[in-house]
Protein backbone atom coordinates (compact mmCIF):
# COMPACT_ATOMS: atom_id res chain seq x y z
CA UNK A 1 0.00 0.00 0.00
CA UNK A 2 1.08 3.59 -0.54
CA UNK A 3 1.49 5.88 2.47
CA UNK A 4 2.14 9.61 2.36
CA UNK A 5 5.10 10.85 4.42
CA UNK A 6 2.78 13.38 6.12
CA UNK A 7 1.33 10.38 8.01
CA UNK A 8 4.78 9.25 9.18
CA UNK A 9 6.82 12.35 9.81
CA UNK A 10 6.97 16.06 10.56
CA UNK A 11 9.61 18.33 9.12
CA UNK A 12 11.30 21.72 9.16
CA UNK A 13 13.34 23.27 6.37
CA UNK A 14 15.67 26.21 5.97
CA UNK A 15 18.45 27.57 3.79
CA UNK A 16 22.21 27.92 3.48
CA UNK A 17 22.90 29.95 0.39
CA UNK A 18 21.44 28.15 -2.62
CA UNK A 19 21.01 24.92 -0.65
CA UNK A 20 17.78 24.05 1.14
CA UNK A 21 17.84 21.63 4.04
CA UNK A 22 14.91 19.51 5.10
CA UNK A 23 14.93 17.74 8.46
CA UNK A 24 12.45 14.86 8.35
CA UNK A 25 11.43 13.64 11.82
CA UNK A 26 9.58 10.37 12.48
CA UNK A 27 6.23 10.97 14.19
CA UNK A 28 6.81 7.76 16.17
CA UNK A 29 10.16 6.13 16.92
CA UNK A 30 9.10 2.90 15.22
CA UNK A 31 8.59 4.71 11.89
CA UNK A 32 12.26 5.70 11.71
CA UNK A 33 13.65 2.44 10.21
CA UNK A 34 10.97 2.59 7.52
CA UNK A 35 11.87 6.19 6.67
CA UNK A 36 15.58 5.32 6.59
CA UNK A 37 14.92 2.47 4.15
CA UNK A 38 12.47 4.24 1.85
CA UNK A 39 13.34 7.91 1.85
CA UNK A 40 16.74 7.67 0.19
CA UNK A 41 18.70 10.58 -1.30
CA UNK A 42 17.89 9.22 -4.79
CA UNK A 43 14.20 9.04 -4.02
CA UNK A 44 14.18 12.62 -2.71
CA UNK A 45 16.08 13.86 -5.76
CA UNK A 46 13.44 12.19 -7.95
CA UNK A 47 10.60 13.64 -5.85
CA UNK A 48 11.97 17.18 -6.31
CA UNK A 49 12.68 16.64 -10.01
CA UNK A 50 12.73 20.04 -11.71
CA UNK A 51 12.80 21.91 -8.38
CA UNK A 52 16.22 20.77 -7.12
CA UNK A 53 18.88 21.32 -9.80
CA UNK A 54 21.86 19.92 -7.89
CA UNK A 55 22.62 16.86 -5.83
CA UNK A 56 20.74 15.61 -2.77
CA UNK A 57 22.73 14.50 0.29
CA UNK A 58 21.27 12.59 3.20
CA UNK A 59 22.45 12.37 6.82
CA UNK A 60 21.04 10.06 9.49
CA UNK A 61 20.27 11.12 13.07
CA UNK A 62 18.98 7.95 14.74
CA UNK A 63 19.22 9.73 18.11
CA UNK A 64 16.46 12.12 17.02
CA UNK A 65 14.64 9.68 14.73
CA UNK A 66 15.42 12.14 11.95
CA UNK A 67 16.97 12.35 8.51
CA UNK A 68 18.54 15.54 7.19
CA UNK A 69 18.52 16.24 3.47
CA UNK A 70 20.59 18.87 1.71
CA UNK A 71 19.01 19.91 -1.60
CA UNK A 72 21.71 21.72 -3.54
CA UNK A 73 20.96 24.41 -6.14
CA UNK A 74 17.31 24.65 -5.29
CA UNK A 75 16.70 28.26 -4.20
CA UNK A 76 17.19 30.25 -7.41
CA UNK A 77 20.61 31.50 -6.31
CA UNK A 78 19.65 31.75 -2.64
CA UNK A 79 19.48 34.60 -0.18
CA UNK A 80 18.88 38.06 -1.57
CA UNK A 81 19.74 36.98 -5.15
CA UNK A 82 16.73 34.68 -5.37
CA UNK A 83 13.49 35.91 -6.91
CA UNK A 84 11.49 33.06 -5.41
CA UNK A 85 8.62 33.61 -2.96
CA UNK A 86 10.26 30.96 -0.82
CA UNK A 87 13.87 32.08 -1.20
CA UNK A 88 14.62 30.65 2.25
CA UNK A 89 13.28 27.19 1.45
CA UNK A 90 10.91 27.27 4.39
CA UNK A 91 8.16 25.31 2.63
CA UNK A 92 10.38 22.53 1.27
CA UNK A 93 9.47 20.72 4.50
CA UNK A 94 5.86 20.13 3.56
CA UNK A 95 6.79 19.63 -0.10
CA UNK A 96 8.77 16.58 1.03
CA UNK A 97 5.83 15.38 3.15
CA UNK A 98 3.83 15.01 -0.09
CA UNK A 99 5.95 11.99 -1.02
CA UNK A 100 4.22 8.60 -1.19
CA UNK A 101 6.16 5.52 -0.15
CA UNK A 102 5.29 1.89 -0.78
CA UNK A 103 4.85 -0.13 2.42
CA UNK A 104 4.03 -3.84 2.51
CA UNK A 105 0.65 -4.68 4.07
CA UNK A 106 2.43 -6.69 6.78
CA UNK A 107 4.72 -3.88 7.80
CA UNK A 108 1.87 -1.36 7.67
CA UNK A 109 -0.16 -3.59 9.98
CA UNK A 110 2.77 -3.98 12.39
CA UNK A 111 3.18 -0.20 12.52
CA UNK A 112 -0.53 0.30 13.04
CA UNK A 113 -0.90 2.00 9.66
CA UNK A 114 -3.12 -0.50 7.89
CA UNK A 115 -6.50 0.24 9.44
CA UNK A 116 -9.18 2.15 7.57
CA UNK A 117 -7.08 2.84 4.48
CA UNK A 118 -10.07 2.21 2.22
CA UNK A 119 -12.19 4.94 3.80
CA UNK B 1 29.21 28.27 41.72
CA UNK B 2 25.52 28.37 40.90
CA UNK B 3 24.06 24.97 40.08
CA UNK B 4 21.61 26.31 37.51
CA UNK B 5 22.02 29.13 35.03
CA UNK B 6 19.02 30.28 33.04
CA UNK B 7 19.80 31.90 29.68
CA UNK B 8 16.70 33.43 28.06
CA UNK B 9 16.41 34.22 24.36
CA UNK B 10 14.79 37.57 23.63
CA UNK B 11 14.96 37.95 19.83
CA UNK B 12 15.10 35.36 17.05
CA UNK B 13 16.16 37.98 14.50
CA UNK B 14 16.28 41.77 14.15
CA UNK B 15 12.59 42.57 13.82
CA UNK B 16 11.22 39.87 16.12
CA UNK B 17 8.47 40.62 18.70
CA UNK B 18 9.56 43.85 20.36
CA UNK B 19 8.19 42.97 23.80
CA UNK B 20 9.65 39.47 23.97
CA UNK B 21 12.86 40.50 25.80
CA UNK B 22 10.86 42.54 28.31
CA UNK B 23 8.65 39.56 29.00
CA UNK B 24 11.68 37.34 29.45
CA UNK B 25 13.08 39.72 32.07
CA UNK B 26 9.81 40.31 33.89
CA UNK B 27 8.08 36.94 33.49
CA UNK B 28 10.17 34.85 35.88
CA UNK B 29 13.69 34.13 37.07
CA UNK B 30 16.54 34.33 34.52
CA UNK B 31 20.27 34.93 34.84
CA UNK B 32 21.07 36.04 31.29
CA UNK B 33 19.15 37.63 28.46
CA UNK B 34 20.59 36.70 25.07
CA UNK B 35 19.72 38.86 22.03
CA UNK B 36 20.67 38.02 18.47
CA UNK B 37 20.24 40.92 16.07
CA UNK B 38 22.47 40.12 13.11
CA UNK B 39 21.28 38.31 10.02
CA UNK B 40 23.77 37.62 7.27
CA UNK B 41 23.23 40.82 5.30
CA UNK B 42 22.38 43.10 8.24
CA UNK B 43 26.01 44.27 8.45
CA UNK B 44 25.85 45.88 5.00
CA UNK B 45 22.81 47.96 5.98
CA UNK B 46 24.68 49.05 9.09
CA UNK B 47 27.82 49.95 7.09
CA UNK B 48 25.68 52.24 4.91
CA UNK B 49 24.12 53.87 7.97
CA UNK B 50 27.56 54.43 9.48
CA UNK B 51 28.85 55.97 6.23
CA UNK B 52 26.06 58.55 6.46
CA UNK B 53 26.34 59.09 10.21
CA UNK B 54 29.46 58.12 12.20
CA UNK B 55 27.26 57.55 15.27
CA UNK B 56 25.01 55.00 13.51
CA UNK B 57 25.61 51.43 12.29
CA UNK B 58 24.16 49.31 15.08
CA UNK B 59 20.77 47.80 16.03
CA UNK B 60 19.01 50.95 17.19
CA UNK B 61 16.09 49.05 18.79
CA UNK B 62 18.52 47.82 21.41
CA UNK B 63 18.87 51.23 23.09
CA UNK B 64 15.16 51.85 23.89
CA UNK B 65 14.93 48.21 24.96
CA UNK B 66 17.77 48.75 27.44
CA UNK B 67 15.97 51.81 28.71
CA UNK B 68 12.98 49.63 29.56
CA UNK B 69 14.78 46.71 31.16
CA UNK B 70 18.09 47.96 32.57
CA UNK B 71 16.74 48.95 36.01
CA UNK B 72 15.28 45.48 36.50
CA UNK B 73 18.41 43.82 35.11
CA UNK B 74 20.59 45.75 37.56
CA UNK B 75 18.25 45.10 40.48
CA UNK B 76 18.09 41.35 39.85
CA UNK B 77 21.61 41.03 38.44
CA UNK B 78 20.43 39.79 35.06
CA UNK B 79 23.24 40.03 32.51
CA UNK B 80 22.72 40.77 28.84
CA UNK B 81 24.67 39.42 25.86
CA UNK B 82 23.77 41.00 22.53
CA UNK B 83 25.39 41.31 19.11
CA UNK B 84 23.54 44.60 18.74
CA UNK B 85 26.76 46.53 18.11
CA UNK B 86 26.77 45.77 14.39
CA UNK B 87 29.59 47.72 12.73
CA UNK B 88 29.71 50.43 15.41
CA UNK B 89 29.89 48.65 18.74
CA UNK B 90 31.41 51.68 20.44
CA UNK B 91 28.55 54.01 19.44
CA UNK B 92 26.01 51.43 20.59
CA UNK B 93 27.73 51.10 23.96
CA UNK B 94 27.93 54.89 24.33
CA UNK B 95 24.19 55.17 23.65
CA UNK B 96 23.44 52.48 26.24
CA UNK B 97 25.71 54.24 28.75
CA UNK B 98 23.84 57.48 28.14
CA UNK B 99 20.52 55.76 28.80
CA UNK B 100 21.86 54.07 31.93
CA UNK B 101 23.00 57.44 33.32
CA UNK B 102 19.60 58.98 32.57
CA UNK B 103 18.08 56.14 34.57
CA UNK B 104 20.25 57.02 37.54
CA UNK B 105 22.38 53.89 37.21
CA UNK B 106 25.74 55.69 37.15
CA UNK B 107 28.31 53.63 39.05
CA UNK B 108 25.98 50.64 39.19
CA UNK B 109 27.06 48.70 36.10
CA UNK B 110 29.77 48.09 33.54
CA UNK B 111 29.33 47.64 29.82
CA UNK B 112 31.58 45.21 27.95
CA UNK B 113 32.50 45.91 24.34
CA UNK B 114 33.71 43.17 22.00
CA UNK B 115 35.32 44.19 18.70
CA UNK B 116 37.85 42.90 16.22
CA UNK B 117 35.39 41.18 13.88
CA UNK B 118 35.28 44.00 11.31
CA UNK B 119 37.86 43.37 8.57
CA UNK B 120 36.43 45.64 5.86
CA UNK B 121 39.48 47.93 6.00
CA UNK B 122 41.83 44.95 5.85
CA UNK B 123 40.46 43.19 2.79
CA UNK B 124 43.09 44.51 0.33
CA UNK B 125 45.89 43.68 2.74
CA UNK B 126 44.53 40.14 3.23
CA UNK B 127 44.11 39.50 -0.50
CA UNK B 128 47.58 40.98 -1.08
CA UNK B 129 49.04 38.45 1.33
CA UNK B 130 47.43 35.55 -0.50
CA UNK B 131 44.38 35.08 1.72
CA UNK B 132 41.88 34.79 -1.09
CA UNK B 133 38.66 34.59 0.95
CA UNK B 134 37.16 32.24 -1.63
CA UNK B 135 33.39 31.88 -1.64
CA UNK B 136 32.59 28.71 0.35
CA UNK B 137 29.73 27.88 -2.03
CA UNK B 138 31.18 28.72 -5.44
CA UNK B 139 34.96 28.61 -4.86
CA UNK B 140 35.47 32.02 -6.51
CA UNK B 141 38.15 34.30 -5.00
CA UNK B 142 36.91 37.50 -3.36
CA UNK B 143 38.96 39.60 -5.79
CA UNK B 144 36.24 38.98 -8.40
CA UNK B 145 33.84 41.26 -6.48
CA UNK B 146 36.46 43.42 -4.73
CA UNK B 147 35.07 46.78 -5.88
CA UNK B 148 31.54 45.89 -4.77
CA UNK B 149 32.17 44.80 -1.17
CA UNK B 150 30.04 46.57 1.43
CA UNK B 151 30.95 44.80 4.65
CA UNK B 152 33.29 42.05 5.84
CA UNK B 153 33.16 40.55 9.32
CA UNK B 154 34.67 37.48 10.90
CA UNK B 155 32.42 35.50 13.21
CA UNK B 156 33.88 35.69 16.71
CA UNK B 157 33.09 32.99 19.27
CA UNK B 158 32.37 32.85 22.99
CA UNK B 159 35.89 33.66 24.26
CA UNK B 160 35.71 37.47 24.22
CA UNK B 161 32.27 37.35 25.85
CA UNK B 162 33.71 35.22 28.65
CA UNK B 163 36.49 37.77 29.07
CA UNK B 164 34.04 40.69 29.27
CA UNK B 165 31.91 38.87 31.86
CA UNK B 166 35.02 38.03 33.88
CA UNK B 167 35.82 41.74 34.03
CA UNK B 168 32.42 42.38 35.52
CA UNK B 169 30.36 43.52 32.53
CA UNK B 170 26.62 43.47 33.13
CA UNK B 171 25.82 44.15 29.49
CA UNK B 172 28.09 42.70 26.78
CA UNK B 173 27.70 44.33 23.38
CA UNK B 174 29.39 42.75 20.40
CA UNK B 175 29.62 43.05 16.65
CA UNK B 176 29.60 39.89 14.54
CA UNK B 177 29.63 37.11 17.13
CA UNK B 178 28.00 33.75 16.44
CA UNK B 179 24.46 33.40 17.77
CA UNK B 180 25.56 30.35 19.73
CA UNK B 181 28.48 32.22 21.34
CA UNK B 182 26.02 34.58 23.02
CA UNK B 183 24.69 31.61 25.02
CA UNK B 184 27.88 29.56 25.35
CA UNK B 185 29.87 32.54 26.71
CA UNK B 186 27.71 32.94 29.83
CA UNK B 187 27.83 29.19 30.56
CA UNK B 188 31.63 28.99 30.19
CA UNK B 189 31.96 31.97 32.49
CA UNK B 190 29.56 30.76 35.18
CA UNK B 191 30.67 27.14 35.25
CA UNK B 192 34.35 27.70 34.53
CA UNK B 193 34.35 25.36 31.53
CA UNK B 194 37.78 25.17 29.92
CA UNK B 195 38.24 26.37 26.36
CA UNK B 196 39.19 22.81 25.33
CA UNK B 197 36.47 20.93 27.21
CA UNK B 198 34.93 20.06 23.85
CA UNK B 199 31.92 18.08 25.05
CA UNK B 200 30.77 20.88 27.35
CA UNK B 201 31.44 23.54 24.74
CA UNK B 202 29.43 21.52 22.21
CA UNK B 203 26.56 21.24 24.70
CA UNK B 204 26.55 24.99 25.34
CA UNK B 205 26.69 25.58 21.59
CA UNK B 206 23.69 23.34 21.00
CA UNK B 207 21.79 25.05 23.82
CA UNK B 208 22.47 28.29 21.94
CA UNK B 209 21.35 26.79 18.63
CA UNK B 210 18.06 25.62 20.13
CA UNK B 211 17.12 29.03 21.55
CA UNK B 212 18.72 31.35 18.96
CA UNK B 213 15.61 31.48 16.76
CA UNK B 214 13.43 32.56 19.66
CA UNK B 215 9.97 30.99 19.76
CA UNK B 216 10.77 28.69 16.85
CA UNK B 217 11.60 26.03 19.47
CA UNK B 218 8.67 26.82 21.77
CA UNK B 219 5.67 26.41 19.48
CA UNK B 220 6.30 28.92 16.70
CA UNK B 221 6.37 27.51 13.17
CA UNK B 222 5.88 24.07 14.74
CA UNK B 223 4.27 21.50 12.45
CA UNK B 224 3.77 18.88 15.10
CA UNK B 225 0.21 19.16 16.42
CA UNK B 226 0.12 22.85 15.50
CA UNK B 227 -3.66 23.03 15.77
CA UNK B 228 -3.50 22.33 19.50
CA UNK B 229 -0.56 24.46 20.62
CA UNK B 230 -2.12 26.76 23.23
CA UNK B 231 -2.25 30.55 23.39
CA UNK B 232 0.17 31.37 20.58
CA UNK B 233 -0.77 35.05 20.87
CA UNK B 234 1.07 34.96 24.18
CA UNK B 235 3.90 32.65 23.04
CA UNK B 236 6.69 32.18 25.55
CA UNK B 237 10.26 32.58 24.34
CA UNK B 238 12.70 29.82 25.24
CA UNK B 239 15.03 29.54 28.22
CA UNK B 240 18.01 27.18 28.45
CA UNK B 241 18.41 26.11 32.07
CA UNK B 242 21.93 24.71 32.20
CA UNK B 243 23.85 22.73 34.81
CA UNK B 244 27.62 22.63 35.42
CA UNK B 245 27.81 19.12 33.91
CA UNK B 246 26.62 20.60 30.59
CA UNK B 247 23.21 18.98 30.55
CA UNK B 248 20.38 21.43 30.18
CA UNK B 249 16.62 21.83 30.05
CA UNK B 250 14.78 23.87 27.42
CA UNK B 251 11.75 25.55 28.94
CA UNK B 252 9.79 28.84 29.04
CA UNK B 253 8.21 31.02 31.72
CA UNK B 254 5.07 29.78 33.49
CA UNK B 255 1.87 31.37 32.28
CA UNK B 256 3.06 31.90 28.71
CA UNK B 257 1.61 30.31 25.58
CA UNK B 258 3.21 28.05 23.04
CA UNK B 259 4.68 24.66 23.86
CA UNK B 260 8.09 23.17 24.56
CA UNK B 261 8.18 19.43 23.94
CA UNK B 262 10.51 16.89 22.38
CA UNK B 263 8.95 17.48 18.95
CA UNK B 264 9.20 21.27 19.04
CA UNK B 265 12.86 21.03 20.06
CA UNK B 266 13.61 18.44 17.36
CA UNK B 267 12.14 20.71 14.71
CA UNK B 268 14.46 23.51 15.78
CA UNK B 269 17.49 21.19 15.98
CA UNK B 270 17.18 20.27 12.30
CA UNK B 271 16.58 23.87 11.20
CA UNK B 272 19.28 25.09 8.78
CA UNK B 273 21.27 21.95 9.52
CA UNK B 274 24.18 20.91 7.34
CA UNK B 275 26.27 17.85 8.14
CA UNK B 276 24.97 16.98 11.64
CA UNK B 277 28.24 15.26 12.54
CA UNK B 278 30.12 18.54 12.11
CA UNK B 279 28.40 21.69 13.34
CA UNK B 280 31.38 24.02 13.16
CA UNK B 281 31.64 27.15 15.31
CA UNK B 282 34.66 29.21 16.38
CA UNK B 283 34.49 27.44 19.76
CA UNK B 284 34.22 23.74 18.88
CA UNK B 285 32.77 21.20 16.47
CA UNK B 286 29.48 19.91 17.85
CA UNK B 287 28.10 16.50 16.94
CA UNK B 288 24.32 16.60 16.55
CA UNK B 289 24.16 12.82 16.28
CA UNK B 290 24.96 12.61 20.02
CA UNK B 291 22.08 14.78 21.25
CA UNK B 292 19.56 13.05 23.47
CA UNK B 293 16.20 14.53 24.38
CA UNK B 294 13.79 13.51 27.14
CA UNK B 295 10.48 14.81 28.33
CA UNK B 296 11.03 16.51 31.74
CA UNK B 297 7.48 17.55 32.60
CA UNK B 298 5.19 20.19 31.14
CA UNK B 299 7.04 22.52 28.76
CA UNK B 300 10.41 21.08 29.78
CA UNK B 301 12.77 19.04 27.62
CA UNK B 302 16.02 17.68 29.03
CA UNK B 303 19.01 17.63 26.66
CA UNK B 304 22.03 15.44 27.44
CA UNK B 305 24.79 13.17 26.10
CA UNK B 306 26.30 15.75 23.75
CA UNK B 307 29.79 15.18 22.37
CA UNK B 308 32.08 17.67 20.69
CA UNK B 309 35.47 17.84 19.04
CA UNK B 310 38.26 20.38 18.86
CA UNK B 311 37.68 23.68 17.10
CA UNK B 312 39.09 24.22 13.61
CA UNK B 313 41.89 26.65 12.68
CA UNK B 314 39.56 28.92 10.70
CA UNK B 315 36.83 31.43 11.32
CA UNK B 316 33.94 32.02 9.00
CA UNK B 317 33.79 35.45 7.42
CA UNK B 318 30.54 37.04 6.34
CA UNK B 319 31.05 39.43 3.43
CA UNK B 320 28.32 41.39 1.68
CA UNK B 321 28.61 42.83 -1.81
CA UNK B 322 26.44 44.72 -4.21
CA UNK B 323 25.01 42.34 -6.83
CA UNK B 324 22.69 44.32 -9.10
CA UNK B 325 19.01 45.08 -8.81
CA UNK B 326 15.69 43.32 -8.68
CA UNK B 327 11.97 44.04 -8.68
CA UNK B 328 8.88 41.90 -8.21
CA UNK B 329 5.45 42.76 -9.63
CA UNK B 330 2.14 41.10 -8.80
CA UNK B 331 -1.47 41.07 -10.07
CA UNK B 332 -4.42 38.92 -9.04
CA UNK B 333 -6.70 37.01 -11.47
CA UNK B 334 -10.15 35.74 -10.43
CA UNK B 335 -12.39 32.80 -11.35
CA UNK B 336 -13.17 31.41 -13.86
CA UNK B 337 -9.93 30.04 -15.37
CA UNK B 338 -7.86 32.20 -13.03
CA UNK B 339 -4.68 30.21 -13.63
CA UNK B 340 -5.04 30.24 -17.43
CA UNK B 341 -5.62 34.01 -17.39
CA UNK B 342 -2.57 34.61 -15.20
CA UNK B 343 -0.44 32.41 -17.49
CA UNK B 344 -1.62 34.28 -20.59
CA UNK B 345 -0.90 37.62 -18.91
CA UNK B 346 2.63 36.43 -18.14
CA UNK B 347 3.16 35.61 -21.82
CA UNK B 348 1.91 39.04 -22.86
CA UNK B 349 4.22 40.72 -20.36
CA UNK B 350 7.24 38.73 -21.49
CA UNK B 351 6.62 39.55 -25.15
CA UNK B 352 6.44 43.23 -24.29
CA UNK B 353 9.67 43.05 -22.28
CA UNK B 354 11.33 41.33 -25.27
CA UNK B 355 10.11 43.94 -27.73
CA UNK B 356 11.46 46.67 -25.50
CA UNK B 357 14.82 44.95 -25.82
CA UNK B 358 15.16 44.63 -22.05
CA UNK B 359 17.71 42.10 -20.91
CA UNK B 360 17.74 40.52 -17.45
CA UNK B 361 19.96 37.95 -15.76
CA UNK B 362 16.81 36.20 -14.60
CA UNK B 363 13.06 36.44 -15.03
CA UNK B 364 10.98 34.25 -12.72
CA UNK B 365 7.21 33.80 -12.90
CA UNK B 366 5.29 32.19 -10.07
CA UNK B 367 1.55 31.66 -9.70
CA UNK B 368 0.68 32.15 -6.04
CA UNK B 369 -2.20 29.88 -5.14
CA UNK B 370 -1.06 27.34 -7.69
CA UNK B 371 2.66 26.61 -7.49
CA UNK B 372 4.70 29.34 -5.80
CA UNK B 373 5.84 27.20 -2.89
CA UNK B 374 5.74 23.57 -4.04
CA UNK B 375 6.30 24.08 -7.78
CA UNK B 376 5.37 21.17 -9.98
CA UNK B 377 4.90 19.00 -6.87
CA UNK B 378 1.62 20.86 -6.33
CA UNK B 379 0.21 19.47 -9.58
CA UNK B 380 -2.01 21.29 -12.08
CA UNK B 381 -4.43 23.65 -10.28
CA UNK B 382 -8.17 23.17 -10.66
CA UNK B 383 -9.89 25.29 -13.35
CA UNK B 384 -12.32 26.16 -10.58
CA UNK B 385 -9.67 27.81 -8.37
CA UNK B 386 -11.02 31.09 -6.91
CA UNK B 387 -8.00 33.25 -7.70
CA UNK B 388 -4.34 33.16 -8.64
CA UNK B 389 -1.70 35.80 -8.05
CA UNK B 390 0.70 36.34 -10.94
CA UNK B 391 4.10 37.17 -9.46
CA UNK B 392 6.92 38.12 -11.83
CA UNK B 393 10.42 38.92 -10.62
CA UNK B 394 13.38 40.22 -12.63
CA UNK B 395 17.01 40.61 -11.69
CA UNK B 396 20.01 42.18 -13.44
CA UNK B 397 22.80 44.76 -13.33
CA UNK B 398 21.07 47.32 -15.54
CA UNK B 399 19.03 49.45 -13.19
CA UNK B 400 17.24 51.20 -16.05
CA UNK B 401 15.94 47.89 -17.40
CA UNK B 402 14.59 46.94 -13.97
CA UNK B 403 12.94 50.39 -13.67
CA UNK B 404 11.28 49.89 -17.06
CA UNK B 405 9.95 46.51 -15.97
CA UNK B 406 8.19 48.11 -12.99
CA UNK B 407 6.22 50.29 -15.41
CA UNK B 408 4.93 47.34 -17.46
CA UNK B 409 2.84 45.71 -14.69
CA UNK B 410 -0.07 48.14 -14.20
CA UNK B 411 -0.82 48.42 -17.93
CA UNK B 412 -1.74 44.72 -17.90
CA UNK B 413 -4.93 45.67 -16.11
CA UNK B 414 -6.37 47.47 -19.16
CA UNK B 415 -4.35 45.72 -21.86
CA UNK B 416 -4.26 42.09 -20.74
CA UNK B 417 -6.50 39.23 -19.71
CA UNK B 418 -9.75 39.87 -17.75
CA UNK B 419 -10.92 39.65 -14.12
CA UNK B 420 -7.68 41.18 -12.88
CA UNK B 421 -7.08 43.34 -9.82
CA UNK B 422 -4.64 43.92 -6.99
CA UNK B 423 -2.53 46.86 -8.07
CA UNK B 424 -3.38 49.08 -5.13
CA UNK B 425 0.20 49.20 -3.90
CA UNK B 426 1.44 51.09 -6.98
CA UNK B 427 4.52 50.30 -9.04
CA UNK B 428 6.93 47.71 -7.70
CA UNK B 429 10.06 49.11 -6.07
CA UNK B 430 13.52 48.58 -7.51
CA UNK B 431 15.72 47.02 -4.84
CA UNK B 432 19.48 46.98 -4.74
CA UNK B 433 20.64 43.44 -4.13
CA UNK B 434 23.20 43.03 -1.39
CA UNK B 435 24.41 39.46 -1.64
CA UNK B 436 26.19 37.29 0.88
CA UNK B 437 29.69 35.90 0.39
CA UNK B 438 30.73 33.31 3.00
CA UNK B 439 34.46 32.61 3.30
CA UNK B 440 37.03 31.25 5.73
CA UNK B 441 39.99 33.05 7.30
CA UNK B 442 42.81 31.61 9.43
CA UNK B 443 42.09 32.21 13.11
CA UNK B 444 45.54 33.74 13.55
CA UNK B 445 44.42 36.72 11.43
CA UNK B 446 41.67 37.76 13.84
CA UNK B 447 42.31 39.27 17.26
CA UNK B 448 39.23 40.14 19.26
CA UNK B 449 39.37 43.07 21.66
CA UNK B 450 37.48 43.53 24.89
CA UNK B 451 36.97 46.88 26.54
CA UNK B 452 35.02 47.75 29.68
CA UNK B 453 33.08 50.99 30.06
CA UNK B 454 32.05 52.24 33.48
CA UNK B 455 28.64 53.85 33.52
Amino acid sequence: MKIQLAKLAHARSGDKGDTANVGLIALREEFYPLLTRKVTAERVKEHFNGVVKGEVERFELPNLGALNFLLHESLGGGGTLSLMTDAQGKTFSTALLRMQIEVSDNEAAELGLAARTED
Amino acid sequence: MKQKIRVAAGQGFWGDLLDAPVRQVEGGPIDYLMLDYLAEVTMSIMQKQKARDPNAGYARDFVPLMKRILPTCVERNIKVTANAGGVNVRACADAVREVARELGLAGKLKIGIVTGDDILERVDDLIGRGIELRNMDTGEPLSSVRDRIQSANAYLGAAPIVEALKEGAQVVITGRVTDTGLTLGPLMHEFGWAADDWDKLAAGTIAGHIIECGAQCSGGNCQYDWQNIPDMANVGFPIAEASPDATFVITKHDGTGGRVNVQSVKEQLVYEMGDPYEYITPDCVADFTTIHLADDGADRVRVFGIKGRSATDSLKVSISYSAGYKAVGTLVYAWPDAYAKAKAADQILRMRLDRLGLRFDQVLTEFVGANATHGILAGEPSTDIAEVQLRVGVRGNDRAAIERFTKEIAPLILTGTPAVTGFAGGRPKVEEIVAYWPALIPKSEIKSQVEILDV
